[in-house]
Parts: structure tokens; sequence; C-alpha cells
């Protein structure tokens, strides 16, 4: 079966007047259909214009600049505009991260449903409503013809994501790239609708690319996780084996700082030092001046690796053995 | 909604009892009211008749009464000149005014929304810049100036257009109007120009200062993410947003553009208002002047009231919080 989804060293830099940041640069994981992929990463490690690549949605400064995007077969990262837009909300949606700005204010819900269906489907109105209706259904909103009726500002957070996420359900894509969706919401509805994608996707079939900076949440949901640093990916796997058994230093620093290996909330801000500007990066590996493991070799940009049967890992000195090494932590 | 109404109209009467005042201090209360409401010819029986009539020998705020009366009932008093009620000659007036006021704001939109947002959707093409160089130069011409460049232009070097007065007019529900007749146009043409370019590059700014902001937006990213066609996502998603602030700065623009059509009314002769107001300085008739700034204060004052209106009908954000409130 050929995966639904192959990202292969995806570049994407932006060109600015202070030089050109390479904020993607080297992104490679693969899913199949229906599966879940948990993207991780610190802020500004690259994770929204990862997702942004993929549907073609980059601006100026910006550009795609090398690597392969391999969706249902066809190459995305060189296909002209009618294509891409022909898949943008058919095949492949996005829910974005801040669901306050993500509707339109001055455009009423039905409005900015129904154009969603009209765009890929020659139906009649009458019919885009009632799966805009539907949609609505689906995602727990109750009195849908009321909400229909109604403008973004009468919503509240949770509620406008839910929109978002009934949007991004119109068409049943093949793909939903969900982009932090929860993080500007509060804790409860933000385990609701976790637990209401999760659920969708896995009655529909969708695949979900599942960006956020929290471990936590994305391990009990995703079936396989890629670890993104300063722009690349520098660990790819299945959930529980990267959980458990992390092969790269960074990752093995993000899990080993919560004790037991139970991943919390705050753990992304106990690894020492600071993410490399992405003006000024470290010659070598980008980890380096971070990396306790971190010597002489690691001065020649690691490549990813597969190391163990697919454990893919950026980095020349692995943790192959990790209770081995845990135990020689422990000693030292 | 009706809340709001009501606390709206409060504000507007609120500001044409100040302009009230404001004209009161400057006849009655500073320069010798005999002087200013009654004609230098006059006999001295119909100076006594008038000093009766405005109880000018009353206590101040008892002829500001009086005053404030006669005000309400239409009479701001009798021109010396066409020997008429000042309001009278000023309202018969007003209908050029307005039609050319309308026809610039018209003009401004028609051409500057587009070309504003065109240069906000490609800032940074040639067809841009030129846009927002044009714009500079429309906002920095002296507007007399420019009215007779266009003159020279079009009057007398190419002879399209003739370069003064208002020609013809037809009766439209008994208003002498231009804009139903091909002649009228082009009476109308090059003064409506006039007037309107500086507010097109206006227009033309805050079309692209606004477009290029919503771009930015994440639900602009959003409607692209959902596949939408270019075509729907300008003509809808950035439209709509960016005809609110236009709106309303055009909607407070176009009092402004009536109060200063003066310009443009005298270079190119048009039988307004503000021709009137001119040639009434001139001949010092005193009591038209007076009328011009009550009525010019009443009409700004109605324009914007409507224009609050229409902002609340265009914005579902204000319509609604008002409805509750
Ligand atoms: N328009 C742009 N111009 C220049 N650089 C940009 C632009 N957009 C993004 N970047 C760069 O790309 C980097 C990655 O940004 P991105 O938004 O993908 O991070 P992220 O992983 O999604 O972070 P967060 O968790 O904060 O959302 C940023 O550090 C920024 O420097
Ligand atoms: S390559 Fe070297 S510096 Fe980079 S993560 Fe591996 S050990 Fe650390
Ligand atoms: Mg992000």
């Amino acid at each position: 079966m050929t995966p639904l989804l192959q990202v292969e060293d995806l570049r994407t830099h932006f060109f600015t007047r202070d030089g050109v940041a390479r904020a993607v640069d080297g992104v490679s994981f693969t899913l199949n259909r229906g599966e879940v992929l948990g993207l991780v990463g610190e802020s500004g490690s690259g994770k929204t214009v990862t997702g942004f690549s993929l549907l073609g949605l980059v601006d100026p400064p910006g550009r795609v600049v090398g690597g392969r995007i391999l969706f249902d077969g066809t190459d995305l990262a060189g296909a002209d505009e009618a294509r891409l837009r022909k898949l943008r909300g058919k095949r492949i949606a996005m829910i974005f991260q801040d669901p306050m700005m993500t509707l339109n204010p001055v455009l009423r819900i039905d409005t900015q449903m129904v154009e969603t269906v009209l765009a890929h489907d020659r139906v009649s109105r009458a019919e885009a409503l009632a799966r805009a209706r539907a949609a609505l259904v689906q995602v727990g909103i109750s009195a849908p013809d009321e909400r229909l009726a109604s403008y973004p500002h009468q919503f509240s957070g949770g509620m406008r994501q839910r929109v978002a996420i009934a949007i991004a359900l119109l068409h049943k894509p093949d793909l939903i790239i969900a982009d932090e969706p929860t993080t500007a919401l509060d804790v409860t509805i933000q385990a609701q609708i976790l637990a209401e994608i999760q659920k969708l996707c896995r009655e529909t079939g969708t695949a979900l690319i599942w960006i956020t900076h929290d471990l936590a949440v994305v391990s009990g949901l995703a079936d396989k996780l890629a670890v993104m640093y300063a722009g690349r990916v520098v660990e790819t796997g299945e959930t529980s084996a990267v959980i458990t058994a992390p092969v790269h230093p960074y990752t093995r620093g993000l899990i080993g700082s919560v004790p037991h290996g139970k991943p919390h909330r705050s753990m992304l801000q106990q690894i020492g030092g600071m993410t490399p500007s992405l003006l000024n990066l470290p010659k070598g590996c980008m980890f380096r001046p971070r990396c306790p493991r971190g010597d002489d070799e690691c001065l020649a940009e690691p490549a990813l690796r597969e190391w163990l049967p697919g454990r893919f890992a950026r980095c020349v000195h692995p943790h192959l053995d990790p209770h081995l090494d845990d135990a020689k932590e422990r000693v030292s | 909604m009706i809340v709001y109404l009501l606390r709206r109209v409060g504000q507007s009467i609120l500001a044409v009892v100040t302009m009230a005042v404001l004209v009161f201090i400057g006849v009655y209360a500073i320069g010798n009211p005999v002087d200013i409401l009654v004609s230098p010819e006059a006999s001295q029986a119909e100076i006594r008749a008038t000093i009766e009539r405005l109880g000018l020998d009353k206590p101040l705020w008892e002829q500001f009464l009086t005053f404030a009366g006669n005000a309400l009932r239409g009479d701001l008093g009798t021109s010396f000149v066409y020997g008429r009620p000042a309001v009278e000659i000023i309202l018969q007036r007003l209908p050029a005014t307005f039609e050319l006021a309308f026809v610039a704001l018209l003009i401004s939109v028609l051409i500057g929304i587009p070309l504003g947002v065109y240069a906000g959707l490609k800032p940074d093409s040639l067809g841009g810049r030129s846009v927002m160089a044009g714009s500079i130069l429309g906002f920095s011409l002296p507007n007399f100036w420019q009215g007779m460049i266009l003159i020279l232009i079009f009057a007398v070097w190419l002879g399209w257009l003739p370069a003064g007065g208002r020609g013809p007019t037809v009766e439209l529900l008994g208003i002498p109007v231009s804009f139903l007749t091909p002649q009228g146009w082009a009476y109308l043409l090059l003064p409506a120009l006039n007037l309107a370019l500086f507010k097109m590059a206006l227009v033309i700014r805050l079309a692209r200062a606004n477009t290029r902001e919503v771009c930015l937006q994440d639900y602009i990213k959003f409607a692209r993410a959902k596949g939408l066609s270019p075509r729907r996502i300008v003509f809808v998603h950035v439209m709509k947003n960016i005809m609110i602030p236009i709106v309303t700065v055009l909607g407070l623009e176009l009092g402004s553009m009536i109060a200063f059509a003066i310009v443009t009314e005298t270079v190119f002769a048009w039988p307004g208002m503000g021709k009137l107001l001119i040639d009434s300085i001139n001949l010092l008739d005193r009591p038209v002047i007076v009328a011009y700034l009550m009525l010019t204060v009443v009409i700004i004052v109605t324009i914007n009231l409507a224009v609050d209106i229409l902002y609340s009908i265009l914005d579902p954000r204000v319509r609604l919080s008002e409805v509750k409130g």
C-alpha cells in the first residue's frame, strides 16, 4: 500500500531583508490513510510553516525551495495553484491555531460553510446548506439552524473551533492538518475537542496531522510521532516506541525530564539552553549547543537515518539502548 | 437598536444646539447685531422694527430663545440682496451642491476602491506603486489649481467640456438636476471630478491600507485553505471587511465635501451653496451667511447620523451588541 502522504526532505525558506530564514529545512515523514501523526516541536521549530507548505499556502517572502510532498502519488511541491486549490478544503483540510481569528467576522456561518461546499461541488445552495447543517451536528453543535444564521462573534472560542472543524469535515477529506487547534481553548474544552476530532477521523477514515508543542496531549492520540527541532525532523517512529525509548538526545531530553517517562505539560521548558535563531544557526547538528552527547563528530550535519526498524533519527550518537544509557547516566 | 438610535439623535441635536449658541454669540453677543442683521440702507423705522422683532433690547438669554425659536421655524433673517428669507435662498441652491457632492463621492468610490484594493493586493507591482504615487499627487495638489488645470485641459485645449456653470437642468420631483441628461453631465463632470480627486486619493489609501491588513488575517488564509477562488476571496472576504472603515470615513467626508465644495463651486461657477456663501461674503449679505452656517451644521450632523446607522447595518458586531444593549 502506498502511503497517503510522503514528505521527503521538505525545505521552506523565507527570504527576508535580514537574511534567509530556513524555517523548514529537512522535514520528512510518511502517513498512511487513517493514521494520526503527531508533529511535535518547540515554538518556532517550523510546525506551522510545514503545515502551510503541504497546502501550498506559504506566502512571500517564503517559498518551498526543495523536497517532495507526495500526496496520493503526486508531488504537491511543484504543483500549480489551480491544482492545489482543487485539493485544498476538498482532500486536505486545515484547522488553525487560533479559532478567534479563523472565521471571517463579517460573514455569517452559513455563508462561510456553503461557499466551502460550492467551491468544490456543483450542488444547489439548499443541498450545500443541508451539508453544512449536518457537519455542525456532527461536531456536536446544538440548534444548528440558529447557529448557521449567526456571526462568529456570537460564538465562544470552543464553539468557533468546532465550526472550523465542521468546515474541515465538509468534504470528508483524506487528510486534516490540525495546527494546535486546542491550545487557545481552556482545558476541559481542549479535551472534548481532542476526543471529538479523534472520533470523527476514526469514523471517516481521515488521516490526521496533529501539530502541537505538547507531547503529553499528542502521545495519547497519535499513531506516529515526528519530532521537529530548528526546522528539521530529528526523530520519527511509532508513538509508543518514541515515548518509551527515544533515540535522539533532544527527544530524550523532552521525555527524560519527566519522571518515569510519563510526560506532562511543562516538560518542553526543561531542557537547558535555547532554540537557535534561524538566522544564526550552529554549524553541524542544530542541537549541539544543548546536547549532552555533542562532540566534534557532530560538526557535520547528520542525516535522518533509520537506526532501528521504523525508527529514524538525525544524530550521530543515538540512544540505541536507552536502558543502558539510563543506567550510565544514573551512575555518572 | 432603538436605544442606540435615540442616543445618536440626542447627540446630533446637541451638536446643532452648540453650533446655534456659537453662531448666536458670534452675531449677537460679539458684534452689534443691528449692523449684522439689518441692511445698511435700512431706514430708522426699519431698524427699530427689527430691534423690536428680534428683541435686541431684551436680556441676552431671552434674545437667544427668540433666535432659537425663529431658527426652529426656519427664520434666519432676510437676505439684504434678494429681499427674501435667507433659508429659502440657500435651500434653492442646495440641490446643486448635493448633486455635485454625491457625484464626486460616487466617482471617488467607483475609481478609488478598485485602485486601492489592487494596490493593496499587489503592493510591490508597478501598477500598485503607480496608484500610490498618483494618490500622493491627488493629496498634495491645491484644489483650485487642480480645477484650473482641468478647465485648461478639457475645456480650453480639448474643448470637450464646458468650462463652468451648470447648464440646463431637468426637474426630478420638482428638484432641478443635471445627471439625467448628457448635457447636464457635460457640465457636471469637471467640477465633480475636481471635487472627487482629493477624496479619491483618500479612498485609495484607505482601501489599500485596509486591504493589506485584511490580507494578513488568519481568516483570509483559512478562506484560501478552504479552496475558494481568488475572486471570491477578494470580492467577498476582503471587500466586505474593508467596506466598514471606508463607508465610515466616506460618510463623514461627505459632510466636509458639501462644506468644502466652496472652492470647486467658485472655480467652476457652479451655482451651489458654496458659491452663494462666497457671493454673500463679498456682498456682506450677513443673514445668508448665518443661515449657511446653521444649515451646513444641520446637514453635516444629519449625514453623520445616517453614516452611523449605515455602519451599524454593515458591521454585524456593532449591530448585534447594540441590539442587546
Ligand atoms: N513570514 C515570515 N517571514 C519570516 N520568517 C517567518 C515567517 N513565517 C515564519 N517564519 C519563521 O519560521 C519559523 C517557524 O515558524 P512556525 O510558525 O512554523 O513555528 P511553529 O513551530 O508553528 O511555532 P509555534 O508553536 O509558536 O506556532 C519562525 O521562527 C519564523 O522565524
Ligand atoms: S548529532 Fe551530536 S549534537 Fe546532534 S543530537 Fe546527536 S549527539 Fe547531539
Ligand atoms: Mg505554529
